[in-house]
């Protein structure tokens, strides 16, 4: 079987090799949030959800139903895959499927931050936004 | 977390298998961190949103990726496609036009108040079961019983209306105050009739149907309280009808008040009522029946004469139409179901076919992981895709078709002309379009996705199994089955219209012209007054160039089956039975010369018979061998009609009750021989004129000399003989073709079939074939390998296909005018038939099996 004819059938899943970055942009917070929540360790789904609520201050709370859907959008896609790497037994739970970011997902996940970061930069220049060190 | 795990059951099952179980752990571990019940509680909510929205997305993700390589796969198999959406639209179209008619006449409630509850009482004697009532039986049913909440009458009635541009003659009915009231009718302006409308003496009121009120007088709304002439007497407009308001037919365009005068009620034996009834709530037609059995004989007892042998009959408005009219519709529906079964067996199996084509793609998908369920589901998709683009050009389809089937609506119903193309029509042709999307796609995605062995990859494996050949086989038997009852079934109905054609129906009738200027009353009440209308109109009419003869008659044959009267030889008392009636026409001179209905004895009636000259009569030659069957009837007496009449001459017979059914022996009277005002309703108002020349040279001459004969007299109901012979057999014809049409649809679709079936049956059978040639089989051998499979096919459809066919043409029996349900010749020609089907259906394929080269098929493999 030809490559291509392969491709065809899957021409959704994005080839990440060709897609760039800001084609996927903005993101959903969800997707985004989960990104970040991969961005320094593998974890398994209930892990993200416990990642994102700490480093929102428990103010996202991601519902399974969030979370799997943005999972399967994000690995179709190529942003995260599943890895085979696990904990030590005593540590894992053999239900648990395991997801690490690639290098496109961090390649995404730093486009959507500089999107971010310049439109707070535009905020800040029309006054909307608090300057750097002047927290009011 | 049962209920949990049930409530997973609302993703996709390809998203569920992957992260349910991670999902469940969630729950479980939220649930034991849940610090209070009012957190759990919380949490079940937060889930119970979850899942139904997250399920929906998730299904609507999917399907969007199958539709987006559905338009895909479809692109790169366009003949496929285009196959597929040409046979839904036709199945689809036939059977949602079908469906909008049958639904319309059969099913549908007629258009008035709590229709079930309305039925109609008709007089039951001897030979007619369905006699009109006499005002004096109507009066006293309608004091005597206590199961109906209301009862009316009404009679026809056809009047001239001068002084709204040219005179025009306008087809209504006379109601008593009650009728309109028992239907639920309402006006759409103005008010109905009531009691003192009703009084003879009172001026005369109208109501306007609202075709007449919007052509006649433009829609006006002032035209209430505006005086209208009608037959030369003032009536006032009282009130219009809704749009959606016919009754007792659609060609009623105008209502007045019944008005009986004292002596309609002496005669019991005067029947020309219709009577509407509404059944009380909780009574049921049984009840009324009884009751109305009862009546009926209180009145036989009270009235041994009159009433002798006289009980009633009840029956439910809508089941007023003919069982003919009810079988040809109901024929129609099963024919396109038939046609639909064919289009779905034929396009399961092109599915099938092409499932087996795209194995190796499947398999791939297999591979990469997609479930069983994921493979079906995109199939079935891809079917259900196909089903509505073929369903919504068949919609298409059936709009265009339904104004050609109008014809087919009987024109006696009180409903509209044509069905509407509406929401309850769509939402069948949805129905049937999404049993269709899923009947052909489920099973063969079904089978194509049983397994999953990945056989498909190993190149040079017989890509299909010997059961899917089967199932592809057992497809092809059902389309040749149900087109062989098609073909019965359509020859059939042909023969039975070939017959009727071929009917004579005792006059000539091409060369014919005809039309009726019937004489409003009570300017020609006197019988003087209407034979100087008629001399001058038939001296003028004879005078016109190629005009060979002109007379007048009271009705044309075939267009009133009424007008039966009974008959007495020598004193004997009238017997009302059906044995011993006998149509009364009245006829100037000449009727049968210009009729073409030749004279078999005595004289025609002529100008010289008038009311002081000896009554005579003209009978027909059936009336001669029902009362003088070996003695020269000329000069014998018979009372018929108040009077005692000698025959004078004899006429053949003439079919006056219709091509189809038998009529009874005619008696003809001289025009001249009524007294004034009596029998006005067969005072002669059809005019026949034969000539060579067509209607458009004959019309404006012949309109010229009645208006010189009297310019307030309109001319209607122009039809050549011809056309109203036609319309005697247009509803058949029109079913006979439309039958044949779906034949010969079915015939293509199942040729179609075969030839797919054997196609693909070679093309499994390649190596099989090869190996026999390399064995020393002849080709002769393999084509006859390649038929007999054919025939054996063929065969196992046609049979059962016959005999079904011989069930379906006992059950429409009653639409084949005398043919045989067994008839021989149309079963040997449908067989016939099935036999060419499956032989050209068999030839390319037997030639490519013939041709195949052993040595390549071998190298292939």
């Amino acid at each position: 079987m030809a490559r291509r004819e392969i491709d065809q059938m899957h021409d959704d899943d994005h080839d990440p090799t060709e897609v760039s970055p800001d084609s996927l942009l903005p993101l959903r917070p969800a997707v985004f949030h989960i990104l970040v929540a991969l961005s320094d360790a593998d974890r398994h789904g209930y892990a993200i959800i416990q990642d994102v609520a700490a480093r929102s201050a428990g103010k996202v709370r991601l519902s399974a139903g969030t979370l799997y859907r943005s999972i399967q959008h994000m690995l179709e896609q190529g942003l995260i895959a599943e890895t085979r790497e696990r904990p030590a037994p005593e540590l894992d739970d053999e239900r648990r499927r395991y997801y690490r970011i690639t290098p496109f997902g961090a390649a995404v996940a730093r486009a959507e931050a500089r999107r971010l970061a310049q439109l707070l930069e535009m905020a800040r220049a029309s006054g909307l936004a608090p300057a750097w060190g002047r927290r009011s | 977390m049962r209920f949990y795990s049930a409530l997973l059951h609302l993703y996709p099952a390809s998203f569920r298998g992957a992260y349910g179980p991670e999902m469940r752990g969630i729950l479980a571990r939220r649930r034991r961190e849940a610090s209070s019940p009012l957190a759990v509680a919380g949490l079940w909510v937060e889930t119970l949103f979850d899942v139904p929205c997250h399920a929906a997305a998730a299904h609507w993700d999917l399907l969007r990726q199958d539709l987006r390589y559905t338009a895909r796969s479809l692109r790169r198999a366009p003949a496929f496609a285009a196959t597929t959406l040409v046979v839904v639209a036709l199945g689809i179209g036939a059977n949602t036009a079908a469906f909008s008619v049958t639904d319309f006449v059969l099913v549908r409630p007629l258009p008035f108040l709590d229709p079930a509850r309305l039925v109609k009482l008709w007089e039951n004697r001897p030979g007619y079961p369905r006699m009109e009532p006499s005002p004096a039986n109507y009066r006293d049913w309608k004091r005597m019983t206590s199961c109906f909440e209301g009862m009316g009458a009404l009679y026809d009635i056809s009047v001239n209306l001068v002084g709204q541009g040219d005179p025009v003659r306008l087809e209504g009915a006379a109601v008593t105050a009650d009728l309109l009231p028992v239907l639920g009718a309402r006006p759409l302006l103005g008010r109905l009739f009531t009691a003192a409308d009703d009084r003879a003496g009172t001026g005369g009121t109208l109501l306007l149907g609202y075709r007449l009120w919007q052509e006649e007088f433009g829609g006006d709304r002032t035209v209430l309280g505006r005086r209208v002439t009608l037959d030369g007497k003032p009536f006032v407009v009282i009130g219009i009808m809704p749009p959606d308001f016919h009754f007792p037919s659609r060609r009623a365009l105008l209502w007045t008040p019944a008005r009986f005068r004292d002596q309609d009620f002496l005669d019991r034996d005067d029947n020309w009522l219709e009577v509407v009834a509404r059944l009380k709530r909780g009574v049921s037609l049984a009840t009324a029946r009884a009751e109305m059995g009862v009546v009926a004989a209180r009145l036989e007892r009270q009235y041994p004469r009159e009433d002798a042998h006289t009980g009633a009959t009840v029956i439910t408005l809508r089941d007023e139409l003919s069982e003919q009219s009810r079988l040809l519709l109901a024929a129609l529906f099963g024919a396109s179901l038939c046609v639909l079964l064919i289009a779905c067996a034929n396009l399961a199996s092109l599915q099938l076919a092409r499932a087996l084509e795209r194995r190796r793609e499947l398999d791939v998908r297999t591979a990469l992981g997609a479930g069983r369920e994921r493979l079906v589901r995109q199939l079935v998709t891809e079917s259900l895709a196909l089903a509505i683009l073929g369903g919504a050009l068949g919609v298409l389809i059936a709009v265009a078709a339904v104004p050609l089937l109008a014809r087919l609506v009987p024109a006696a119903l009180p409903i509209a002309q044509a069905p509407a193309i509406d929401l309850r029509v769509l939402a069948f042709a949805g129905l049937l379009t999404a049993v269709t999307g899923i009947a052909f796609g489920l099973l063969p995605a079904l089978r194509a996705c049983r397994g999953g062995d990945l056989g498909g990859l190993r190149e040079g494996s017989r890509a299909g199994g010997g059961r899917k050949e089967r199932l592809r086989a057992a497809l092809v038997v059902v389309e040749v089955a149900a087109a062989a009852v098609l073909l019965v079934s359509a020859g059939l109905l042909m023969r039975a219209l070939w017959r009727l054609e071929a009917t004579d129906p005792g006059f000539r009738a091409p060369g014919l012209l005809t039309l009726r200027t019937a004489l409003p009353t009570p300017k020609y009440e006197s019988t003087a007054q209407r034979a100087a209308f008629y001399g001058r109109v038939l001296a003028g009419v004879r005078a016109l160039p190629g005009v060979s003869g002109a007379a007048y008659i009271s009705f044309l044959p075939l267009t009133l089956r009424g007008g039966v009267w009974p008959v007495a030889l020598d004193g004997q008392p009238v017997a009302r039975e059906a044995a011993q009636a006998a149509s009364l026409r009245f006829v100037t001179p000449g009727y049968f010369a210009a009729m073409g209905i030749p004279l078999r004895g005595g004289r025609d009636v002529s100008d010289a018979d008038t009311a002081d000259r000896p009554f005579v009569a003209v009978v027909s030659q059936s009336f001669v061998r029902r009362y003088w069957p070996d003695r020269d009837p000329l000069g014998h007496h018979f009372q018929f009609a108040f009077r005692d009449r000698t025959v004078a001459g004899v006429v053949a017979d003439v079919r006056v009750r219709g091509i189809e059914r038998s009529s009874e022996p005619q008696v003809y009277l001289p025009y001249r021989q009524v007294p004034d005002g009596g029998l006005p309703g067969y005072a002669p108002k059809d005019l026949v004129v034969r000539s060579p020349l067509g209607a458009a040279a004959l019309l404006p001459p012949i309109r010229a000399v009645v208006r010189r004969a009297d310019p307030e007299q309109p001319i209607s109901d122009v039809r050549t003989m011809a056309e109203i012979v036609e319309e005697q057999t247009a509803p058949r014809s029109r079913q006979a073709r439309l039958l044949g049409a779906f034949a010969a649809i079915a015939f293509l679709l199942a040729g179609v079939g075969i030839h797919g079936l054997l196609s693909f049956a070679v093309a499994q059978r390649a190596r099989e074939i090869g190996v026999r040639r390399a064995l020393g089989a002849r080709s002769g051998d393999i084509l006859a390998m390649v038929l007999r499979r054919a025939l054996l096919t063929a065969a196992a459809g046609v049979i059962p296909g016959l005999a079904l066919a011989y069930a379906a043409a006992r059950a429409m029996a009653a639409l084949l005018a005398g043919v045989q349900p067994g008839d021989a010749p149309t079963f040997a020609a449908a067989g016939l038939l099935c036999l060419l089907m499956t032989v050209s259906g068999s030839v390319v394929p037997a030639l490519r099996a013939v041709r195949l080269d052993p040595l390549q098929v071998m190298r292939t493999e």
